[in-house]
């Protein structure tokens, strides 16, 4: 086990730089998830860490050692791929063995540790097994069972559960959880699903551009956003953005009512005001932020429901209760508590604060 | 009873709902694999027939023996020339399956200046015809001494443009991924290639191994012009040898044929199992 720093590390193809100068500190037996959007630099930011792509500039360091240079079984790293990219032509036990090539062990030592793995992820009846007679699920199990047997530093894992339906995914998010758990290894893992990052993470790395715009837990994310483009990439649904101005200690908004709220503390200027989804509850107008709006759409979820409000011209989303579901082209009124609000300025949308 | 109408419905073979396009494509088809069998059937014809009966053009001879087999099979010179054909076709088929795909791997995988300028270079050659070739194969042979030995006979075809271009293309198709998985999981670009990319791409070597081998097994041109001694000769130019201005023995060259096609029957019938598509598709996302 070790950990990871990042330490001004850079990306180029040709002049083009996919990575501008990222650091980042990940402690030895920690679970982190870099997240963003298609081409924001997280992959390559892995691909770096794994030296399967050379930096172009900064520092790479694993167990305090800096290793630039170093070619990627030098690393001691594993990596689980997006595509699995286990072997049609071997077995399950040939494939999970795989990560021992280079192994210096008897063949009864691999086979016990191939073993061991196998119980580990559940396939010990299946090791005769090739990839062709294997589930989605499975098969994700056998690159994992690769890059555990070899008791590497840190896993990377690249997307690894894009190719899964939805249900098998969230089954896989919870099985790596625990298998972080249960091995304590640090991991680095990449996704552009928030849901994935939330729900695994004990640090998340928001990422866009080949920059970093927030280091923090998930909860620390979900409440302080630092800026428009973190506070809408987590959470679902993203958060409503209303447009406001703040003129001393009074906070407006087109088609908004606004009561109980000081905004003194922020300066005055146009701003974004911040709602998430499930702090705005239809009901009954109260203090703090109260829209009134037609409902467009409504998604009832079981335990609640998303209700789509046209306010203004500006699609909102509110929450209802379960089983209250408001008829389309009807009107109702959503209320957001004092507190709830998020605000960014409209001109660089930067957070602001919360009121 | 709907389900019953479905199975009705997906039974073309029934004679009730043959179409007459499926009548002439049949035909058609069955007209081009008698074109194709016939001089296979006349040359296996022909080798039971005598000397004397060779101009009968009936398929079944009318007294069949099996002389001729005994004839070209105590002949020594046959065997060696059989020996030597084997030898030759395996040897150039085994560099090929190597070389071939080592270039072709290298340049679908690999990034280095100039790699679609060598990709050019190389597949240029393909437009140029083999007997344009001979003479610089020939006066190469003979300044190296390699004229009238196994080494001049194999030589220009022990690596070939279009092996290279076939694996090439297969090995683009091999996603990276495979690679990298390897490369971190410690092997070194030789034991990649060796251990996880040619596995993969067994459907194209089989498909090389066949197409080399037959290739070799039955060329002519190149091993008549670089060989003198009769013990170098391979099958198709030793057969020729049966011809000559006064006679030509086509119950001997028809029998000498007929033996030569059973390693090429066993290559093809060994290797085409290996060419199934879909082997590679496997591994990845399900």
């Amino acid at each position: 086990m070790a950990n990871i720093e990042l330490q001004g590390l850079v990306k180029t193809y040709g002049k083009t730089t996919a990575v501008h100068g990222i650091d980042l500190d990940i402690a030895d037996g920690e679970f982190v998830v870099l997240v963003g959007p298609s081409g924001c630099g997280k992959s390559t930011t892995l691909r770096m860490i794994a030296g399967l792509e050379d930096i172009s500039g900064g520092t790479l360091k694993i167990g305090g050692e800096v290793v630039n240079e170093r070619e990627p079984k030098q690393r001691n790293i594993a990596m689980v791929f997006q595509n699995y990219a286990i072997y049609p032509h071997l077995s399950v036990a040939q494939n999970i063995g795989f990560g021992l090539y280079t192994a210096k062990l008897s063949k009864a030592d691999k086979d016990q540790r191939i073993l061991a793995t196998a119980k580990t992820l559940g396939m010990e009846d299946l090791l005769a097994r090739r990839p062709s007679e294997l589930s989605g699920g499975q098969r994700q199990r056998v690159a994992i069972g690769r890059a555990m047997v070899r008791d590497p530093v840190a896993f990377l894992f690249d997307e690894p559960l894009s190719n899964l339906d939805a249900q098998l995914r969230s089954q896989m998010r919870i099985e790596i959880k625990r298998l972080h758990q249960r091995l304590g290894t640090t991991i680095v893992y990449v996704t552009h699903d928030q849901i994935e990052a939330m729900t695994m993470a004990d640090k998340i790395v928001v990422m866009r551009d080949g920059r970093i715009l927030q280091v923090g837990t998930p909860t620390e994310l979900y409440e302080s956003p630092v800026d428009v483009f973190t506070a809408r990439f987590i959470g679902s649904p993203s958060m409503n953005l209303l447009p406001g101005k703040i003129a001393g200690a009074a906070l407006t908004a087109p088609g908004v009512a606004i009561a109980g709220i000081d905004a003194a503390t922020i300066a005055s200027g146009n701003v974004l005001i911040g709602v998430r989804p499930h702090d705005l509850v239809v009901g009954e107008a109260g203090t703090g932020l109260s829209v009134s709006g037609l409902v467009t759409a409504v998604e009832p979820l079981g335990s609640e429901t998303l209700v789509h409000l046209d306010i203004a011209g500006t699609e909102v989303i509110a929450t209802a209760p379960g089983k209250v579901v408001p008829k389309v082209n009807t009107t109702v009124i959503a209320s957001a508590l004092p507190g709830s609000l998020y605000l960014f300025s409209a001109a660089d949308e930067r957070s602001l604060g919360r009121l | 009873m709907t389900t019953i109408a479905t199975d009705a419905i997906r039974q073309p073979l029934k004679f009730g709902r043959i179409r007459p396009g499926q009548i002439l494509i049949w035909t058609l088809l069955l007209l081009g694999g008698l074109l194709m069998v016939m001089p296979i059937l006349y040359m296996f014809s022909t080798s039971l027939k005598t000397a004397s009966q060779v101009y009968d053009l009936r398929l079944i001879p009318a007294a069949p023996s099996f002389d001729n087999y005994i004839k070209v099979l105590s002949d020594g010179n046959f065997l060696r020339w059989f020996g030597n054909s084997t030898f030759i076709a395996t040897t150039v088929t085994l560099s090929n399956v190597f070389f071939d795909s080592l270039v072709g791997y290298t340049l679908a995988k690999f990034e280095f200046r100039g790699r679609y300028f060598i990709f050019l270079a190389i597949l240029s050659t393909l437009m140029i015809p083999t007997e344009m070739l001979v003479i610089p194969w020939y006066l190469m042979s003979s300044q190296l001494h390699w004229l009238d030995s196994y080494w001049g006979i194999m030589f220009p075809g022990m690596m070939t443009a279009f092996g290279t271009f076939l694996m090439k293309q297969f090995f683009e198709t091999v996603p990276d991924d495979f690679l990298e998985a390897a490369r971190i999981d410690g092997l070194n670009e030789f034991q990649i290639w060796w251990k996880v990319a040619m596995p993969l791409v067994a459907p194209a070597l089989s498909a090389l191994a066949i197409f080399t081998f037959l290739g070799n097994w039955t060329a002519f041109f190149w091993p008549l012009i670089v060989t003198t001694s009769r013990e170098l000769y391979t099958l198709p130019v030793g057969l020729s040898s049966f011809s000559d201005a006064q006679d030509t023995r086509w119950e001997m060259i028809m029998t000498g044929a007929a033996l030569a096609t059973i390693p090429t029957l066993v290559v093809f019938l060994v290797l085409q199992r290996f060419i199934v598509r879909g082997v590679m598709l496997a591994g990845l996302k399900g």
